[in-house]
């Protein structure tokens, strides 16, 4: 007989009073781990993604939407600028790099990028198969996009215009597949690598003489540029620059997913809120559960005053109840938390790039428990202490 | 079979020792005993009418209240210094000193037979001696129902378990309240037999309270209680009220 195993006794004898209290904590914890680890990951996701990117320079337009078509390939760009831009970007001491992306195209739904081989190693991009792009028309394609289509080095296909889906194909200038890059768990995955030259050549047709070759080379655009800066002292002065042209504006990644998240952020706090309200919910039910035992244990409790328990071990005793509902409910919490986030990975990665892992632990876990922990001891507090009051006269004779 | 059960040995010292003893509760008193002095190891009763103040006195005995005047002498221990060494000194001293069988048999409905006693020894702050446990379950007839929850048990068995609980801390005092309650003659022969028997092997002094003549027959009677018309205020005279029986050896 110990302390443990008297609880254990008392918990196994309601086990339908104990499963419903240990349940509602679990849910509590589990909805604030699971709300904790996919905002985690999706930030997480969104720096990787955006990892030596310090600008992004492009047509006028939301800067928010700049940095969605341009980093995250999200959204569709405000527009192109012309590739004199580029130079000139590339003349500025204060940026140490320059990439151009031209955007427009796509195929089967993935985007063709034109750009320049840097762009493969700012993501850290490995080849899984083939080599890199050298020449125009040659495509360099992500793990999924490989994975989707079935696309392999040597294959050939067209791209269709417009980054939706569906759109018309170009004619008759095919790309050919040289590599295949090795999968990321980033942006890359899902993107068709190619020459800027390609995308221009797709929409300039051949020129007929030097003069038109020369005019339709002036007139040639890229879509944006992902800038590095050169020192820190670029972000005091080169966005402003750059936005006070007429021409061009520059977005920060990290300034822009953070004003996404705070816009995203109300339904976050929402989600939190929710578990919160759960584990206070689950704290109410501990209290009920507590409450009942009191009255249910009434000559029980008077027995163990009498055979030399102390008002303190009584307190203990329920209070240790309280807190094993609570503990119990808070390991099956982050169990379920991360078990159900692990589950949601298998299927995300087959279906889309979201990558989630239930292998993940944030130390505000452990505030939370601690949290669902204090609320279930405050929760059982009260019970407990009336329980160390229990009057000895009712543990002999009803008279 | 009636009379003091004497446990053979040297001048046995007084077990319970009571003194101008008096509780009060509200403006009524409840229990007044003038002088009770029983030897160690010595059985008797302690009779008088339901209401009269026998649960009191138990109480009193096993230091669960505080009486307003009188001195109270358990295994040669006075109660007022035990309570005045700690703060849950009597909380222990009845643990181990006090084996109470109460009127129910009040057994933890959650833990099986041997638990229970364990339970005893665990509240106690003893070790628990699982193996003393379960030799004296089957002293007491219950062998092989050890893991058996309490409503599992007949109604004779439920009060064997509460004797050995009561005697599993091996007490120098034994306190039955009305054992014989609610039993036939038969049964009420074989809990007073299983009794009288354990507390003398044990070599505890064992009062019983009880208003049934069938525990007069068969031990001595210690003490009458006089019947109370408990909530009149009117307290009855102090003195001479109370048959106090000193026990023989007193």
């Amino acid at each position: 007989m110990s302390t443990a195993r008297l609880l254990w006794a008392y918990l196994s004898a309601r086990p339908l009073t104990t499963l419903l209290t240990v349940l509602l904590v679990a849910l509590g914890v589990a909805t604030t781990t699971i709300v904790t680890l996919v905002t985690n990951q999706a930030e997480e996701r969104l720096v990787r993604d955006a990892a030596g990117i310090d600008l992004v320079v492009g047509a006028k337009g939301s800067p928010l939407q700049l940095v969605l078509a341009g980093v995250y390939h999200l959204d569709v760009p405000p527009g192109n600028v012309p590739v004199a831009a580029l130079a000139e970007l590339r003349a500025n001491r204060l940026v140490a790099q320059a990439i151009p992306l031209s955007l427009g195209d796509s195929f089967r739904g993935f985007r063709i990028v034109g750009t320049e081989p840097a762009f493969l190693a700012l993501h850290g991009a490995k080849l899984a198969r083939g080599e890199a792009f050298a020449a125009p028309m040659q495509a360099v394609i992500g793990a999924r996009v490989a994975a989707e289509t079935g696309l392999v080095p040597g294959a050939r296909f067209l791209g269709s215009h417009g980054l939706a889906p569906g759109g018309p194909e170009h004619g008759e200038d095919p790309f050919t597949v040289v590599g295949v890059l090795a999968p990321t768990g980033g942006v890359l995955d899902r993107l068709v690598l190619t020459p800027l030259e390609s995308v221009w050549l797709a929409h300039e047709g051949e020129p007929a003489d030097e003069d038109e070759r020369r005019i339709l080379e002036e007139a040639r655009e890229i879509t944006l540029a992902l800038v590095r800066y050169a020192s820190p002292l670029a972000a005091a002065t080169l966005p402003r620059a750059i936005n006070a042209s007429d021409r061009l504006q520059a977005a920060s990644p990290a300034f822009e997913s953070a004003r996404l998240f705070r816009l995203a952020g109300v339904g976050i706090d929402g989600l939190r809120a929710f578990g919160v309200l759960l584990l206070a919910t689950a704290a109410l039910s501990v209290f009920v559960a507590l409450f009942q035992a009191l009255s249910d244990r009434r000559r029980e409790l008077a027995l163990m005053r009498l055979l030399g328990a102390s008002p303190a071990r009584l307190f203990a005793l329920l209070l240790g109840e309280g807190l094993a509902f609570t503990a119990i409910g808070i390991v099956l919490g982050m169990a379920i938390g991360h078990g159900a986030l692990e589950a949601a990975g298998h299927v995300l990665s087959r279906h889309g790039e979201w990558t989630l892992t239930g292998a993940d632990f944030d130390t505000i876990e452990l505030a939370y428990a601690a949290c669902a922990l204090l609320l279930g001891g405050l929760a059982a507090a009260v019970p407990a202490w009336l329980a160390a009051r229990t009057p000895l006269a009712g543990a002999l004779a009803d008279d | 079979m009636s009379g003091v059960q004497a446990v053979a040995g040297p001048a046995p010292a007084a077990s319970v020792s009571i003194d101008a003893l008096r509780v009060v509760r509200g403006a009524a008193t409840v229990l007044e005993v003038a002088s009770l002095h029983v030897p160690a190891g010595a059985q008797g009763a302690i009779v008088g009418p339901s209401g009269c103040g026998k649960t009191t006195l138990f109480a009193v005995l096993a230091g669960l209240l505080a009486p307003q005047a009188g001195r109270i002498l358990v295994d040669g221990v006075a109660l007022e210094d035990v309570a005045a060494s700690g703060a849950h000194a009597l909380d222990r001293f009845r643990a181990r000193r006090v084996g109470l069988v109460p009127q129910q048999p009040m057994l933890f409905g959650v833990l099986g037979v041997l638990d229970n006693l364990l339970a005893a020894r665990h509240f106690a702050g003893l070790p628990p001696e699982r193996d003393a446990a379960l030799s004296l379950l089957a002293r007491l007839g219950l062998e092989g129902l050890e893991r058996r929850r309490p409503r599992e048990l007949s109604r004779g068995q439920q009060q064997r378990v509460a004797l050995a609980r009561a005697l599993v801390n091996r007490p120098a005092l034994i306190l039955a309240d009305e054992p014989t309650a609610n039993l036939d003659d038969t049964h009420a022969a074989q809990a007073l037999d299983v009794l009288s028997a354990h507390a003398r092997d044990a070599g505890a002094t064992l009062l019983i309270a009880t208003h049934d003549a069938r525990v007069r027959e068969r031990f001595e009677v210690l003490l009458v209680l006089p019947a109370r018309a408990a909530p009149v205020p009117a307290a009855v005279p102090a003195s001479g009220s109370e048959r106090a029986t000193g026990a023989p050896s007193a």
